[in-house]
């Protein structure tokens, strides 16, 4: 074939995915310029997405002097030309800016082409009508402190069940949307389970929310649901990936390490309905609170540090310590932008942000704050059980076990070590590292936060705990919308703020503005409580409307920004894992503990290691550890369960807050085939042929167990012809075959062909989108 | 500049075409049936990049990277310095060392003894390119190859060195080449992954390999490299279970299918159309992975070429042989790595093991896809992560000595779809220490792969979090010098 021929061929196969992003793209570039052009929805984005980068924030790489995100630079003379402006107030045309990019002559347009960035017709004509309209700066959003708003009018009065309704429903009337009907009973139950405790509803959960007629039968689900010890379980997991927790130390080698008492201390303080100021502050800061040695929750405070220790500790022998202890510095500090600021931070570690108003000084400043951490960069190459932790550390002993951390699943007497945090007691002093390289420190620094935040108040001490302070001082403009965001997207599949790790410039635009400082200023109001504000989240109308799509709602709204309907989506890898488990009866439900090993495909740590250390073999456990929840898989960080990794878990190599969630081949592979599938679905048949009950009734009752609902007429009919046509092709042999997946034992006296024929009944319900999706 | 007049003409005719194409047809569905997941992402750019379309006419449709994990030494292979031998046990010259920082292996060391290599070089071919003894089937392959003996890096250990060749950042979560070039290109075969990985190891000093080498990072997970391994399950979960045959398993998927549609149409949620597409590639893959890793109908020429290592599962030759029916059958990109190549000691006798593990069955590859026809749209690629010093680490004896990780020059070679044959690009100072001429970053590297696939290094972007990322991060340039 020619060039020119597989070039064609190429561009056809592709012509389907362009279809595709015609028709994804959202309908901004045809819409119409508004009458009043905010600077903060319309400007800002255009001047922070294609102008910034040479005209912002990062002095070293300014061009011309000009800054178009500081009125003050903006309408200044300029430098290369006196008696030019940027922008003239009110006068476009006269303005170089929209000169400069409405030409047609392109060796003076902007962006120049060179960049790749180019600005649309839209973009230049809300440009040109800014200017016209007088430029009118206004700060980021998201930098200045939520007030909280009054809450909103509608036409539809009787549809709001509280506060998040009115904000919703009053943007759905602007738009013409109305919102979909209320779920149905059986559906709604599934849901909220997923997502409160990540387990699906017992029968008997079904049973009696479907008999229960009281107008507040809902809400005492959700009730015994926030009591249930699976809710800490549940929302640690969003937690885990956001503190990157793993049972290895990641790099070269990657040896086991025990970090795993900080793990069940989450799930003990998110059970507990921690503060969320609280339960932060300890992780950044236990080890600082004061009068620690009176203090009896000393120890605990002391294992909540653990969290800035979860990053990746090198054991390669050979490195340069000094650069992999700026790593994990670096680590926790872009942790810290991320997580609970929400900003890019790390874009300031080698150069001033270029976006953001964030120098490259401000970003040490911060960081001087986790500088002093009493560590080396590297302390050991990989060993025994003392590389399981790395200075400084604590130990746990049985006796901490029995009186203070009860909560600690301590299944032995050995030394158990963790790695936390304490620090040095003299500062180390920081420095700029130019070009963020570890050895080419300038100018030194002290610790303090990015002004155009907020201001570090003198008050505070100069450590992490001071930091803690900051953070959640009420005059801090991010903390609580950033966290509020994050449990919104957990609970309705993307944040408010949909690029939820980033609220700075080129973050996206908050979808619902005023319910997002409600809900914030709502949720410091009330103490920072985590459960109040999940149960805000799920007894409200816009939770529990049904995920029915209608062709008009896709066509309009197809990303759902308006929610007129409820979200679906697949459930975290995890939750795949425990809806198998569960469902089928095999789910050992302890609570804590080291992590575990269930079956793995063959060859995959062995093929990947570097033959050192205690992971370098995957030696599968046995008995109750292969049925414990997704939660407890051991995460060794190069080489991932791989049945979580298809189901999109993160790799746990660096924080993460929003994970993706995708649709592939793979995923189809692993319920179809994966051992633990498999084994549940025989083991569900096993209990089901054992029960004194018809065919249709076992079928029937697989199916309320696993998609937590009763049948359709059609789908029994489906599911009843492919048993009896199995029944009848099958033989011993091939179920005897079938059937000898998995540890769980085979009862003896069952008949083995009816067996088999049921567990592949029971294999195609779990295979259905429905059951693994939240709907 | 004809080169560029075509190229140009090319990507306006494409946006000419898609312009006009676009108007007539428009199922949005039909698309998101397709191709997986693309409701969630793809949006044209401003810079003009559209998935699955290349910028320009493409070199090369097809990436193999040989990748020799653990760094071998180039001292030993292809960068022929007689001087070290005449220099043998001297100290390095601290003007050669500069202000190299070193590793701590070797960093504390009292004496930087220059060690010359033990094995023998010769001429081959018409470039006359030095090639060590170790390497006889190579040797015979190089007017083939471009061998890059100026290739640089940044990173100093393993971890960092390997991820930034493999995702342009020392640091993890980026996407790795072959998942921007499955983002970039899109698929070829629809029964096969866009991107696949084969592992093998030598005996020599073994470095792990890790998972977020072949990581879709930011990217759909469609693009994530698909390992396939020896045994029977190549790849994870494919093996339907015991006792069930294709018409069996085809029989529940049809059952399932219709219970799908039934919740299809009630929910009307274009996710469950996708996933019942998946279902049906699953299924598709479940028939062409077995087909595609059978290798025992390979004719005797074959296994002749590859050696007889090539019918052993797992083996780096397995793996060649394997990498080339991949390719044919329209896998984007084949990554391998073989470990085994960290000679901090012992290196005359490790490095000897290891060179014979990989010389015959590289060669072959390239020879075989030559006669298939193939090497023109195939780009193959063979080399580490960085380079090894050439002062002993350890202790110097006449016949055993070590090398310690090097970052600053290190021998790479290229092959096949748009490079130069028979090119030996580049040179290092006498010593091998420091790049005499025509030095390549490991970002001029990943931007002239990126080019002959047809794709602009630095418009093949995908803004995540509020950034643009490339391959490239904010460096590279392309090396036209080696480019046919």
């Amino acid at each position: 074939m020619t060039k020119n021929a597989f070039y064609i061929s190429v561009m056809v196969v592709a012509l389907i995915g362009y279809l595709q992003s015609c028709g994804s793209s959202s309908s901004t570039s045809q819409e119409e310029i508004p009458d009043k052009v905010s600077y903060n929805f319309d400007i800002r984005p255009i001047l922070s997405d294609k102008c910034l980068a040479c005209h912002g924030p990062d002095a070293n790489k300014r061009e011309a002097g000009l800054r178009l995100d500081d009125p003050e630079s903006a309408f200044k003379a300029l430098k290369d030309n006196p008696s030019a402006h940027a922008i003239i107030a009110g006068e476009p045309q006269r303005s170089e800016v929209f000169l400069r990019i409405s030409t047609k002559d392109t060796n003076k347009l902007m962006p120049p082409p060179s960049s790749n960035l180019k600005l649309s017709a839209r973009e230049i004509g809300l440009i040109e009508k800014w200017i016209k309209q007088g430029a009118k700066y206004e700060k980021h959003w998201a930098f200045v402190a939520p007030q909280k708003p009054a809450v909103p009018e509608v036409k539809n009065e009787d549809w709001p069940k509280n506060e998040i309704d009115f904000f919703v429903l009053q943007k759905q009337e602007q738009k013409g949307f109305s919102p979909n009907e209320e779920a149905d009973k059986e559906r709604l139950l599934k849901r909220v389970s997923l997502d409160l405790v990540g387990l699906p509803p017992t029968l008997k959960m079904m049973d009696s929310f479907l008999a229960d007629k009281s107008p507040n039968a809902y809400e005492k689900v959700v009730d015994e649901l926030l009591k249930n010890p699976a809710y800490g379980e549940k929302m640690a997991v969003y937690w885990l990936d956001l503190a990157r927790y793993a049972d290895s130390h990641g790099y070269q080698d990657d040896g086991y390490r025990t970090q795993w008492p900080w793990r069940d201390w989450v799930i003990h303080a998110l059970n507990k309905n921690m503060p969320y100021d609280k339960f932060v502050t300890w992780q950044l800061a236990g080890d600082l609170l004061p009068n620690r040695d009176k203090s009896p929750t000393y120890k605990e405070q002391l294992l909540a540090t653990g969290f800035n220790r979860n990053h990746k500790i090198t054991e390669e022998g050979g490195v340069i310590p000094e650069e992999y202890r700026i790593s994990y510095v670096t680590d926790r500090n872009d942790l810290f932008g991320k997580a609970f600021l929400g900003v890019t931070l790390e874009c300031a570690h080698c150069h001033d942000h270029k976006y953001d108003p964030f120098s490259q000084k401000e970003y040490y400043q911060l960081f001087a704050f986790f500088n002093s951490v009493n560590e080396v960069g590297i302390e050991s190459v990989i060993g025994g059980p003392e590389t399981y932790a790395k200075k400084p550390l604590m130990e746990i002993s049985n006796e901490d076990v029995k009186n203070i951390l009860t909560f600690i699943n301590k299944p032995d007497t050995n030394r158990l070590i963790v790695s936390v945090m304490t620090d040095l007691d003299t500062m180390r002093k920081t420095h700029i590292l130019r070009r963020g390289v570890y050895d080419a420190p300038g100018e030194e620094v002290q610790p303090n936060t990015p002004s155009f935040i907020l201001p570090f108040d003198k008050k505070y001490p100069k450590n992490r705990l001071g930091l803690a302070k900051w953070l959640f001082d009420r005059k801090n403009p991010l903390t609580a919308r950033v966290f509020v965001n994050q449990m919104w997207q957990e609970f309705f599949g993307k944040g408010i703020v949909k690029t939820s790790g980033d609220f700075g410039m080129q973050g996206e635009l908050p979808s619902h503005p005023e319910l997002l400082d409600w809900l914030a200023v709502d949720f410091m109001e009330h103490g920072w409580n985590l459960k109040r504000l999940v149960k805000q989240f799920v007894m409200s109308a816009t939770y529990r409307q049904s995920a029915v799509v209608t062709p008009e709602k896709l066509a309009t709204d197809p990303d759902n920004i308006y929610l007129a309907r409820a979200p679906r989506y697949h459930i975290n890898a995890e939750f795949v894992r425990d809806l198998v488990l569960s469902s089928s009866g095999l789910l050992v439900p302890t609570i804590g503990g080291p992590s575990v090993k269930p079956y793995q495909p063959p060859g995959l740590w062995e093929g990947a290691t570097s033959g050192r250390g205690l992971l370098s073999m995957y030696v599968q456990d046995h008995g109750a550890s292969l049925y414990r929840r997704g939660m407890y898989t051991l995460i060794k960080r190069t080489v991932p369960p791989p049945s979580m990794s298809i189901f999109d878990a993160s790799n746990r190599d660096l924080c993460e807050v929003k994970r993706l969630k995708t649709n592939t081949p793979l995923q189809a592979l692993v319920m179809l085939n994966d051992p633990t599938v498999l084994e549940a679905s025989r083991v569900l048949a096993a209990k089901l042929l054992q029960e004194n009950s018809g065919v249709s009734d076992k079928i029937q009752k697989a199916f309320r167990l696993v998609v937590c609902r009763k049948p359709t007429d059609k789908e029994m009919t489906i599911l009843s012809n492919f048993y009896e046509k199995e029944l009848k092709k099958l033989n011993k042999t091939s179920a005897e075959k079938l059937l000898a997946v998995g540890e769980y034992p085979v009862p003896t006296q069952i008949d083995k062909v009816s067996l088999a024929a049921l567990m592949k009944v029971v294999n195609t319900i779990y295979n259905l989108e429905e059951t693994i999706t939240k709907t | 500049m004809e080169k560029e007049i075509l190229e140009h003409g090319l990507s306006f005719n494409r946006r000419r075409f898609l312009s006009t194409m676009s108007l007539g047809l428009g199922s949005v569905a039909l698309g998101s049936l397709m191709i997986p997941n693309l409701l969630n992402g793809g949006d044209m750019d401003e810079a003009g990049f559209t998935p699955g379309i290349p910028h320009f006419a493409p070199k090369a449709k097809r990436v193999i990277y040989l990748f020799q994990n653990g760094a071998p030494s180039q001292m030993e292979l292809f960068d022929y310095k007689p001087k070290l031998r005449e220099m043998m046990g001297q100290e390095i010259p601290p003007s050669v060392r500069g202000n190299q920082r070193l590793t701590g292996m070797t960093a504390n060391q009292a004496s930087f003894p220059l060690a010359g290599s033990f094995v023998d070089f010769k001429q081959y071919g018409q470039a006359g390119a030095w090639v060590s003894d170790l390497m006889p089937y190579t040797a015979k392959i190089v007017d083939d190859l471009c061998i890059i003996k100026s290739m640089y890096t940044e990173a100093i250990n393993h971890d960092p060195a390997l991820t930034f060749l493999q995702t342009g950042s020392q640091q993890g979560n980026r996407p790795s080449m072959g998942a921007w070039l499955s983002y970039g290109l899109g698929n070829e075969n629809k029964n096969l992954p866009d991107f696949t990985v084969l592992l093998s190891r030598g005996i020599g000093n073994g470095q792990g390999v890790y998972s977020k080498l072949w990581s879709n990072g930011f990217l759909d997970s469609i693009h994530q490299g698909v390992q396939f391994s020896k045994g029977e399950d190549p790849v994870l979960y494919i093996r339907d279970p015991e006792g069930m045959n294709r018409k069996e398993r085809r029989e529940m998927l049809d059952n399932l299918a219709e219970l799908n549609q039934l919740s299809y149409e009630q929910f009307g949620d274009p996710e469950i159309a996708a996933k019942i597409k998946q279902y049906e590639m699953a299924y598709r893959m479940q028939t062409a992975v077995p087909e595609v890793m059978d290798l025992s109908k390979e004719s005797d020429d074959i296994v002749k070429l590859y050696g007889p290592d090539c019918l052993v599962p797992g083996t780096y030759a397995a793996n060649c042989l394997l990498a080339r029916k991949l390719s044919e059958n329209g896998v984007r990109f084949v990554q391998l790595y073989h470990q085994g190549w960290d000679q901090h000691g012992n290196l005359p006798f490790e490095i000897q093991s290891q060179a014979k593990d990989v010389d015959q069955a590289s060669a072959a590859l390239v020879t075989d896809l030559k006669q298939r026809g193939l090497l023109d749209e195939t780009l193959v690629i063979w080399g580490g992560e960085f380079g090894r010093t050439s002062y002993s680490q350890g202790k110097l004896t006449k016949d055993n000595y070590g090398r310690d990780h090097h970052p600053r020059c290190f021998t790479i070679w290229m092959a096949g779809g748009g490079i130069k044959p028979g090119l030996v690009y580049g040179d290092t100072d006498e010593v091998g220490y420091n790049i005499a001429r025509n030095p390549v970053h490991v970002h001029d590297f990943q931007a002239t792969v990126l080019h002959l696939l047809g794709l602009n290094h630095e418009k093949l972007i995908f803004k995540h979090l509020g950034r643009r990322y490339r391959l490239t991060d904010v460096s590279g340039k392309v090396v036209r010098d080696i480019m046919s």
